[in-house]
């Protein structure tokens, strides 16, 4: 994959994402991570070779159908892309609202998710009101509210304290229980290594796989995050 | 407290920001243009209804130029003439004009009493015809021949279609304006479209990767400016119809003048601007949004 005439971000990449599957992707800055993350969320399309999204080759997949492809995935942006004229509330909605959902059918799950993302208290805030850590949380409300079969987070632990980021990877960990099949892009070497989840490691626009490793290191209580009930 | 109450009375926030300073000029230009439309309308509908009036009093009467013959007098063959047409089917009445009535025609073009005694005056005969079935004029000549009476029956035909001609053309030319408004109008809404798509670009692809489909994110632009529209068109049609009641209040019993006519109903017209407005601006929006939003990946 390259944009226009600039040199190729992405070379020989051969990944196929098992249905249910974790993984992490690392990588330098400007290894590609997010580049590969565009082509899964269908934001580009490759300039040579094949992708393929939930049998649909995107090549020859026609313009129409994307957006029901779109909405089978859920994206926690490295730079939130929040809408700063809507509330939280109507910003985790949002995909609700595109799908033609009525206000009275989504209301309680998103009151529900933002209180679990622990913004309960600040339905009606707007994002400019909010902290980095709070936009992230209030990003990857957004992203799961759909209940998405694939979910990439490109550095969704990156704002906020460990705490709350055990408490994300926890909501990260019972969506891929649930079957959704999750791709996060860290730079925190720690979380990954204390995850045990099998790891995507670009370097040079390369990937290589590496299974998972050691046994999850989490706390005695990562389990015992509170679940959301919505999911 | 439900959600729905805490947030007041609009359940279904606006999906793009709220309007800036930015619309304002297009709500003043689309204002204007209904403006405009408004007038040429209530004016053409005017002049439609002055040239309808003309058209009626022309085809209503006909003329009889008489032409004494021997040794008989101007009256006495205006006289003869008047009764051999009021004998026709389809003459309500002939009525030979005197002299006095002749002057007084002449009047606007000579002046009130510039007309000397001896100044020979043609002749004629004013013919009221009915209105459902008309006298003809070969049944007029006809009358007139079996009369042994000389004279021309001018039915007004040539300048009833003068009327006519200029009716249309003023019909034609208030629809020709109102089109090419409406093209001005749409022209300016597609500009703006243009302009809120690319500053809004940020909105437009979350949207896009929220899974909107195209049609969903145009249909957010084309009820935008839509509403828009419908509020500048309105204020265009309000002032419009003002300065049409100033006309109207103005010109007295005429309307404004003989030749423009206006009625309070013709004001009547300004009501569709805002509808019209509303639909030349949504069509413009949406497909002015759809060809920019196809090219994107």
């Amino acid at each position: 994959m390259r944009y226009g005439q600039a040199p190729e971000v992405l070379r020989d990449i051969d990944l196929r994402l098992t249905p249910g599957s974790f993984h992490f992707l690392t990588g330098a800055s400007g290894a590609g991570k997010s580049s590969l993350l565009k082509l899964i969320y269908i934001a580009a399309k490759p300039s040579g070779g094949r992708l393929r999204i939930f049998d649909h080759d995107i090549l020859t997949t026609p313009r129409t159908d994307l957006p029901f492809l779109r909405r089978r995935i859920g994206v926690v942006f490295q730079e939130f892309h929040l809408l700063d004229h809507l509330t939280a509330f109507d910003n985790v909605a949002l995909p609700l609202r595109i799908v033609g959902q009525k206000l009275e059918q989504y209301q309680s799950d998103v009151i529900e998710l933002l209180d679990w993302v622990g913004l309960g208290e600040r339905l009606w805030a707007y994002p400019p009101t909010l902290s980095g850590g709070e936009k992230q949380r209030l990003s990857i409300a957004r992203a799961v509210v759909t209940k998405p079969d694939i979910l990439l987070a490109d550095e969704p632990t990156g704002n906020v304290d460990h705490a709350m980021a055990l408490r994300i990877l926890r909501l990260l960990v019972e969506l891929n229980r649930m079957g959704t099949t999750v791709v996060i892009a860290s730079h925190d070497q720690d979380l990954v290594a204390r995850s045990g989840m099998p790891v995507l490691h670009l370097e040079n626009g390369r990937l290589s796989t590496q299974p998972a490793a050691a046994p999850r290191q989490f706390p005695d209580d990562f389990d015992s995050f509170p679940e959301t009930g919505i999911l | 407290m439900t959600v729905l109450e805490n947030r007041g009375s609009d359940p279904a926030a606006s999906i793009l920001p709220a309007q800036d300073g930015r619309d304002l000029g297009l709500v003043f230009t689309v204002a204007v243009l209904s403006f405009l439309a408004c007038i040429a309308v209530i004016a053409a509908l005017a002049a439609d209804r002055a040239a309808q009036g003309w058209a009626r009093q022309l085809s209503d009467s006909a003329t009889i130029q008489v032409r004494p013959l021997g040794g008989e007098s101007g009256p006495e063959a205006a006289a003869r003439a008047a009764e051999a047409v009021a004998g026709v089917k389809g003459v309500s009445e002939a009525r030979a004009m005197d002299r006095k009535s002749a002057e007084a025609l002449l009047e606007p073009w000579l002046g009130k009493g510039n007309i000397p005694a001896d100044l020979p005056l043609p002749q004629l005969v004013t013919v009221d015809l009915s209105p459902d079935h008309p006298a003809s004029v070969a049944d007029m000549n006809r009358a007139l021949a079996a009369a042994h009476v000389s004279a021309a029956v001018d039915d007004h035909s040539r300048w009833m279609a003068d009327v006519r001609t200029s009716g249309n053309v003023v019909r034609l030319s208030a629809a020709v304006a109102c089109l090419l408004i409406a093209t001005a109008a749409g022209s300016v809404v597609a500009f703006a479209t243009r302009q809120g798509l690319a500053a809004r670009r940020d909105v437009v692809e979350v949207l896009h990767l929220c899974g909107a489909e195209d049609q969903f994110v145009a249909r957010l632009f084309q009820m935008r400016f839509a509403a828009l529209a419908t509020r500048a068109a309105a204020y265009g049609a309000l002032a419009a119809a003002t300065v049409g009641a100033i006309l109207r209040l103005t010109g007295g019993s005429d309307g404004f003048s003989p030749a423009l006519p206006i009625a309070w109903t013709d004001l009547l017209a300004c009501l569709a601007a805002p509808a019209l407005g509303a639909i030349v601006a949504a069509l413009s929006a949406r497909s002015v949004a759809m060809a920019i939003l196809r090219e994107q990946v």
